[in-house]
């Protein structure tokens, strides 16, 4: 946690989960003991499914509406996905993007916009005072219902996407991720890059966007989630008004299973950085999966708890091999990523990546031990109120069960569910589905300590 | 720009540093060992934040030492006469607990998040810590490696932190200031037990920390549970810290960092006045304004008119830093977009800068820099950890968290004209300093760092 400007630096893993699986919302699930709240859901006429929770101490409102439109609906047109969502505020109805921004703005309201690979949001706060909530929803729906996709404004955006395409070429943790996602998922739509790639950024027409809102942000195919100082009826008319003038249209399809790779494959990509960033994985679980509580409690004794985990223990507390070590599930429509990684001196990669492997394996080998399994257990169950102590969880979370479908007392259910997983289940679903020797290993740096053959 | 990575970026939050001023009621309490003890109730969701935050960080620091006072953070975590290497963890993470640690300049703070009957596991640990640090010799050869890969991490693989980085050290000539927080990395590879035992004897006591709770919390049951366990720690003779207080910039300061990269980077920082306790004082506040004209928001004018009219920016920022013992700066930096250059960036961030002294910005301009403002107000209330924040970092920074409580207040105060005087006063040119990114091809560096390799040696760091 940076707190200001760069000047401050933290202790603890900079949790690549949430770079990466920040807008998935749940790579660490949620849930509470006994101020879980009461979800309320319903459908708008024209077929968008709406979750509500009233939160009334604050005078705020939080409305997060999901489109199943991210990169994996690409479709070989790699980056529309994530362009078509950032041009939604780039024009509207009458609108042109300042008018736009004033309006937010100037009402003090916070729109936002992002695509990841399940899911598109578009997601505003607004004070509860109806003088500034009610044009604010309406230039919401404005921007939701009407976008016009200006053509100059599509090649801006496009610019600025190549933009952004250079900048993460000098992250090697960057190049490192998009190795990882190309490696795990060849021919799978979670493959390509959310941003897209230099050659299909530059081939895509102001027409593949609006084809792509046409087709993806329709009613059957949005969830909104709506948090904040609002009853039921106030809720179910803000969402007649942002959603309500959409087509109803169809869900899209689901993506298809990712399968696991027949072998082990390693991409090592030379980068004249001090660090060799490595990761290792494989495709992992489903958001539905029967074995995703099992997992994810391994999960947080093999690499998921920050420094008491165990990868953390044997690179970083034994060793100092490591500032970020760990290992996490992204559970996604189809099987989101396990991944374990670290990133150390260029001359130390080698041992760090076999530390890594070997706490990897011992884990799926013998299991947790019991004193390990019950700390766990204190961990997710005992800290279940901070997933849910402000609005901005409970809008996230909430989006997160209506887009995955999950039922409905998921929270209620959770730490019932932590609390039944036994260390015999951890191993075995450890042993029936992560496989070490059919992993991807992704290494990128290390130009000085490893000369090109 | 959402992929874009810049630097600045939590910076540029141009209402970060504003306070709220509705939300629960907030206490203050003085141990008599002099320890701070500070609550703000919370009863929104049953949990709490509890924060003690040290009067030590980077500008604590001299040459030679750089980083001590992150590397002692680092440390605080190895172990106590009671408690062994990463057992604090280990314990709060078995009462459900997220606990973590951060340095900056003027501070050092460690949290513990919890449910809210879980308050005294972090007492007791925190009051353990503040006093009986072992600080091992062979645990801090291990965790001194762990700082060195962060360094890597954070500033020594990212152009633009880097630049960041030497840009302060230009900025700054003999303010602490200059010194990076995280420490140069032959300072780090210098450093030993002895000198953190050192520090952590000068700084670590009662009557130097500033303990913040905030949530789900009963203040007279915090109060008898800070009496219980920081109480007994006896306070330390501080010895009051020379000021090294900026001498005056008379002339604009340039520097060049060459490094590996894909896009060119450029950074403008003025030196501007921090916040004080001075009750008259509109500057600091009019600063901030003045940042939300030309950033806060898509519809400010960096956005408008350097992103979307004329498009030489892929991304332009502007910030200020309201809070900070010795001068601050009002950076403004950015990126060229595709087919213009650093040259061409600079001249229009100049002419941006120029309006800004010449013309008064509108009503419109003000108008919506203020909504965003009054709006975060409330936003931040949303967050209980970001509210223990703000409390402590006023306090380890001499100010009172009551001061935070007149910000809301002291922004809707500032005119068009004051606007106009700050920048007319401050973003001149022999208060800039200016640091441009040059980047250097990826593939021949890495050729050239390949040649090195292969002839064993070329890494000064090992």
């Amino acid at each position: 946690m940076y707190v200001k400007s760069g000047t401050t630096t933290i202790k603890m893993t900079a949790r690549r989960w949430a770079l990466i699986g920040a807008t998935l919302a749940g790579v660490f699930a949620a849930g509470i003991v006994a101020a879980s709240p009461k979800i309320e859901t319903w459908t708008t006429a024209n077929g968008a499914r709406v979750y509500f929770v009233p939160a009334p101490e604050l005078p705020i409102v939080d409305v997060r509406v999901v489109f199943d439109a991210g990169s994996a609906k690409d479709a070989g047109k790699d980056g529309v996905a994530q362009l078509t969502n950032g041009l939604l505020g780039e024009g509207a109805g009458e609108l042109n993007a300042d008018q736009i921004a004033e309006r937010f703005e100037g009402l003090g309201a916070q729109f936002g916009g992002d695509a990841q690979r399940d899911m598109a949001i578009v997601s505003l706060r607004s004070l509860t005072e109806p003088s500034l909530l009610a044009p604010a929803l309406a230039t919401l729906a404005t921007v939701l219902t009407q976008p016009t996709f200006p053509a100059d404004a599509f090649e801006r955006e496009r610019t600025r996407t190549l933009v952004a395409l250079r900048s993460q070429e000098e992250s090697p943790e960057d190049i490192a991720s998009k190795a990882f996602f190309a490696a795990l998922y060849p021919g799978h739509p979670y493959g390509t890059p959310p941003l897209g790639s230099e050659a299909s950024i530059k081939a895509l027409s102001r027409d593949d966007l609006v084809n792509f809102y046409q087709r993806y942000y329709v009613a059957r195919n949005a969830t909104l989630a709506i948090v904040g100082a609002v009853d039921r009826a106030a809720a179910e008319k803000i969402a007649e008004q942002v959603a309500g003038q959409l087509p109803a249209g169809q869900a899209a399809a689901i993506v298809p299973a990712a399968p696991l790779p027949a072998e082990a494959k390693l991409t090592r990509l030379d980068y004249p950085s001090g660090q060799t960033h490595i990761l290792l994985g494989q495709p992992g679980v489903t958001r539905d999966d029967p074995d995703y509580f099992p997992l994810y409690v391994g999960n947080h004794i093999l690499g998921g708890s920050g420094l008491v985990s165990r990868i953390s223990d044997e690179v970083r507390e034994k060793r100092g091999l490591s500032y970020s070590s760990y290992s996490y599930f992204v559970p996604m429509r189809a099987a989101g990523p396990f991944t374990a990684g670290l990133q150390t001196r260029n001359d130390q990669a080698d041992q760090a990546l076999t530390v890594l492997q070997d706490v990897m394996k011992e884990f799926i080998a013998k299991g947790p031990k019991d004193a390990e399994l019950t700390a766990a257990k204190k961990n997710i169950t005992g800290g279940f109120a901070l997933r849910l102590d402000s609005n901005s969880k409970i809008v996230e979370n909430l989006a997160m069960i209506g887009f995955y479908q999950l039922p409905l007392d998921y929270l209620d259910t959770f730490n019932k569910r932590i609390e039944a997983v036994t260390a015999a289940q951890i191993r075995d679903a450890f042993q029936r589905r992560i496989h070490p020797q059919r992993m991807v290993t992704v290494i990128v740096g290390g130009a000085a300590a490893k000369p090109a053959p | 720009m959402r992929n874009l990575k810049t630097l600045m970026l939590l910076c540029l939050l141009f209402p970060l540093n504003s306070l709220a001023q509705s939300g629960g009621a907030v206490h203050e309490y003085r141990l008599d060992n002099g320890m701070k003890v500070i609550v703000k109730e919370d009863h929104r969701s049953p949990v709490l934040v509890s924060q003690v935050w040290y009067k030590v960080g980077s500008s604590y620091e001299h040459d030679g030492i750089t980083g001590i006072s992150h590397a002692l953070e680092h440390m605080m975590f190895k172990g106590t006469k009671n408690y062994g290497p990463n057992e604090f963890s280990r314990i709060i993470a078995e009462n459900g607990g997220r606990e973590n640690a951060f340095t900056s300049r003027d501070y050092t703070a460690y949290f513990q998040q919890l449910e809210k009957s879980r308050l005294e596991i972090s007492f007791k640990l925190e009051a353990d810590r503040m006093r009986h640090l072992l600080l091992k010799p062979e645990e801090f050869a291990k965790e001194v490696k762990v700082v060195m890969e962060e360094r890597r991490m954070r500033t020594d693989d990212s152009p633009q932190a880097l630049t960041y980085e030497q840009f302060n050290a230009v900025a700054y000539l003999n303010s602490p200031y200059r010194i990076p927080v995280i420490g140069w990395m032959g300072d780090l590879e210098n450093l030993r037990a002895d000198d953190l035992k050192r520090w952590y004897g000068l700084w670590y006591a009662p009557n130097n920390a500033v303990l913040v709770v905030a949530g789900d919390v009963d203040p007279q049951q915090v109060l008898a549970l800070a009496k219980k366990h920081f109480g007994p720690l006896k306070p330390s003779k501080l010895e009051p810290l020379k000021q090294r207080q900026e001498i005056p910039q008379v002339g604009t300061r340039r520097l060049t960092v060459k490094a590996p990269a894909e896009l060119p980077y450029l950074m403008m920082g003025y030196k501007a006045p921090p916040r004080t306790a001075n009750p008259d004082e509109w500057e600091p506040y009019a600063l901030e304004v003045l940042a939300g004209i030309l950033d806060g928001g898509s519809s400010a004018r960096f956005a408008k008119h350097l992103v979307r009219d004329t498009q030489i920016a892929a991304q332009a920022g502007a910030g200020y830093d309201l809070d900070s013992r010795d001068q601050s700066l009002f950076i403004i930096d950015g990126t060229p977009s595709q087919g213009h250059d650093i040259a061409e960036l600079e001249q229009a961030l100049r002419e941006q800068v120029k309006r800004v002294r010449d013309e008064l910005a509108s009503e419109d301009e003000l108008k919506r820099v203020k909504a965003q403002v009054i709006a975060s107000d409330v936003y931040q209330l949303d967050s209980v950890f970001y509210q223990a924040m703000k409390i402590g970092s006023l306090e380890s920074m001499g100010l009172s968290w009551k001061i935070g409580e007149q910000y809301l207040e002291r922004v809707k105060a500032v005119t068009a004209e004051q606007v106009r005087e700050v920048a007319r006063k401050y973003l001149v040119d022999d208060g800039l300093t200016v640091a441009v990114l040059d980047p250097q091809p990826i593939d021949e560096e890495r050729a050239r760092r390949m040649q090195q390799g292969q002839q064993g040696g070329g890494n000064h760091v090992r």
